[in-house]
């Protein structure tokens, strides 16, 4: 049986990897209004980033057929 | 509320991007492929009801706070944060710490080594059928309402932060929830918990650590709160002398007797919801890890629903009001909060996920109220009293059906929740009707093993009709709030508070006088459902960092030092 970590895992590499993506698209081309409060942090890059990170991790080790 | 249907517009506050509907729409895929991916695993009443009875403490422990993680812990409580301050932290510390310490120590061994399938069903073990009935259908009444609660602020949300309308998210919610419990029953149902557990952190804590980043840090915040409303707002217990000192209008007793030792302990420790969660683990150990687990985690919340709503009085341009207000002038109301702070620092993909996190927050509640009505419906409803006499098979075909006809009867309750004018004062008057009552009724029947089943029943019953009298004089007599909640100061809370510590008391009173007035069950009979009657199982064999005890030794000096901390 899969582990509900794997799916934990796939779901927060999907989610990172779209939202790191989105950030640097944005980074590359700037939005001319912005709309959200500290912008210039650009979150979307370094939170899409560690939530990929954590979700690979997560896949790795509770992969399916992998000894845990 | 007073949204009178999907006719209501609002300006939405945000417009999402193509990848925000991606991961919208991933979002939903996933929790529907778990769904179909559990299918085969659940065959027999045991996995489709119990979850094989095979959870490991983690997941026991996260599926068992995520159930409550709905739509009254994210936007609900952000609303109280910024209506009454710190203050609405009690709410996830002594409202729910304690409580969660003594499932896990005192109440689950019974839950656990008696076998039962639920809390009505512990019932009938200790007091016999009426007991069990009564449980049953104030319960599966209750968990309906709740639901429909859900689906209703979802909906609000979705329509806020969206524009969509009300009833497609009503619908899509619903059905989705129905198609994965239908298929995988409670093993579904926690997995899907489990993950929206991350996506709910995930998805939420970014706001309060942008938050804090633009209000300057935590004495900044505190200093910008008290410029705008009192001091008594960013103190968790210094105000509470006295119901005139604060903006929650309540008192210390009502605070840590009547939220604390009752409305607390009844919904953390009886409440089937969340309690069906821990019976799924795989053994005693883990059952008893599984609450303090989330006690761990409980006591982190405040992190991403109190905190918003602090920050939300500091940095927000506009004041929000209360919900009344709201609908008669546009403006947006307290609870609109979480989603005006989401708005406000959430960028494509972000606002995706944030959005998403809240989902999958109301998706959770959702889904936990309806397993837990399946399982109260099919077995001590439906086979004790309608049809006893069926297959294994059949009794796991009534949970399918049972699932969808719940979500159903949960649709019908979000449009009647629709006419209530507050969600939180709604759900509490739910809480102490029926919790604290059945909490005084558990408890003796745990503890006092000269209990019997006429005087659990007649306490049970004339606990609830109390708080029921108490709700109702109240309501159409709104001055009566100063008998109840022993001071004219008390405001709504107090209120509830209150009612629940009399109904409790009233419990406690009638439970105890039938009892002595009738003959004791023997002892023979109370092996295994009484304390001081049964030999609780050790786990003594392990390691101290492994063991119950000292967990939840840790998570109670953690708890204690948070309150000092923030007095």
């Amino acid at each position: 049986m899969i582990s509900i970590w794997f799916f934990i895992g796939i779901s927060l590499s999907v989610n990172g990897a779209l939202i790191l993506a989105a950030g640097i698209y944005e980074l590359v081309n700037p939005p001319v209004s912005p709309g959200v409060q500290l912008y210039y942090l650009h979150a979307n890059v370094w939170w899409g980033a560690v939530l990929l990170v954590i979700g690979a991790l997560y896949c790795f080790r509770f992969a399916p057929g992998r000894r845990t | 509320m007073t949204i009178t249907g999907a006719t209501y517009v609002t300006t939405r506050l945000v417009h999402l991007s193509p990848v925000d509907v991606v991961i919208v729409v991933f979002y939903f895929a996933l929790v529907l492929s778990i769904g179909w991916y559990l299918r085969g695993r659940a065959n027999t009443g045991e996995d489709f009801f119990m979850a094989g009875r095979e959870m490991t403490a983690w997941v026991a422990g996260l599926s068992f706070l995520s159930a409550n993680l709905g739509a009254l812990e994210l936007m609900g409580w952000a609303g109280s944060a910024y209506q009454y301050g710190i203050m609405a932290t009690h709410a996830y510390w002594i409202g729910a710490i304690p409580a969660m310490l003594f499932l896990a120590l005192v109440m689950m061994p019974f839950y656990y080594i008696s076998k039962t399938h639920s809390v009505p069903g512990y019932l009938k073990l200790r007091f016999g059928e009426p007991s069990r009935a009564l449980s049953a259908i104030s319960f599966a009444l209750m968990t309906v309402l709740m639901s429909g609660v859900n689906m209703f602020a979802m909906a609000k949300v979705m329509q806020i932060v969206l524009g969509w309308d009300i009833n497609f998210s009503i619908w899509v919610s619903s059905v989705t929830v129905a198609i994965y419990v239908t298929l995988g029953g409670l093993r579904s149902a926690i997995f899907n918990e489990v993950l929206q557990f991350f996506l709910i952190w995930a998805g939420a804590l970014l706001i309060p650590i942008l938050g804090l980043y633009e209000a300057g840090g935590w004495t900044n915040l505190k200093l910008q709160i008290v410029q705008r409303t009192s001091e008594q707002y960013v103190h968790v217990w210094s105000g509470l002398g006295s119901f005139s000192n604060n903006p929650m209008g309540i008192n210390w007793a009502g605070i840590v007797f009547g939220l604390g030792a009752v409305i607390s302990m009844g919904y953390w420790t009886t409440d089937f919801l969340v309690v069906q969660r821990i019976l799924a683990a795989k053994d005693i150990r883990s059952a008893e890890m599984a609450p303090i687990i989330g006690a761990g985690f409980k006591m982190l919340v405040p992190i991403i629903v109190i905190l918003p709503g602090l920050l939300g009085l500091a940095v927000l341009p506009e004041k929000l009001v209360p919900e009344s207000v709201a609908a008669a002038t546009g403006a947006h109301s307290y609870n609109d909060v979480l989603p005006l702070m989401l708005a406000r620092y959430c960028g494509p993909g972000l606002l995706g996920l944030g959005v998403t996190a809240l989902i999958a927050g109301f998706m959770s509640g959702m889904a936990g109220n309806v397993s837990a009505f399946t399982t109260v419906w099919t077995y001590d409803i439906y086979r004790p009293f309608i049809n006893s006499r069926s297959s294994d098979h059949h009794y796991v075909n009534m949970g399918r059906w049972t699932t969808v006809i719940g979500v159903l009867i949960s649709v019908g309750t979000a449009y009647l929740v629709m006419q209530f004018a507050s969600i939180m004062d709604y759900v509490q008057a739910l809480f102490s009707f029926f919790i604290a009552p059945l909490f005084g009724t558990v408890v003796l029947g745990m503890l006092w093993k000269r209990t019997t089943g006429p005087g659990g029943f007649w306490g049970l019953l004339c606990g609830t009709i109390s708080s029921i009298s108490m709700w109702a004089w109240v309501k159409l007599d709104p001055s009566a709030l100063r008998y109840v909640a022993l001071s004219p100061h008390a405001k709504g809370l107090a209120q509830d508070y209150y009612q629940a510590l009399w109904s409790f008391i009233v419990c406690v009173i009638v439970t105890v006088v039938v009892s002595l007035g009738t003959k004791p069950v023997p002892d023979s009979e109370l092996i295994g459902l009484v304390y001081g009657l049964t030999e609780v199982p050790s786990v003594e064999d392990v390691p101290l960092y492994q063991k119950p005890l000292f967990w939840a030794g840790v998570v109670t000096v953690v708890f204690v030092a948070l309150n000092i901390i923030f007095w």
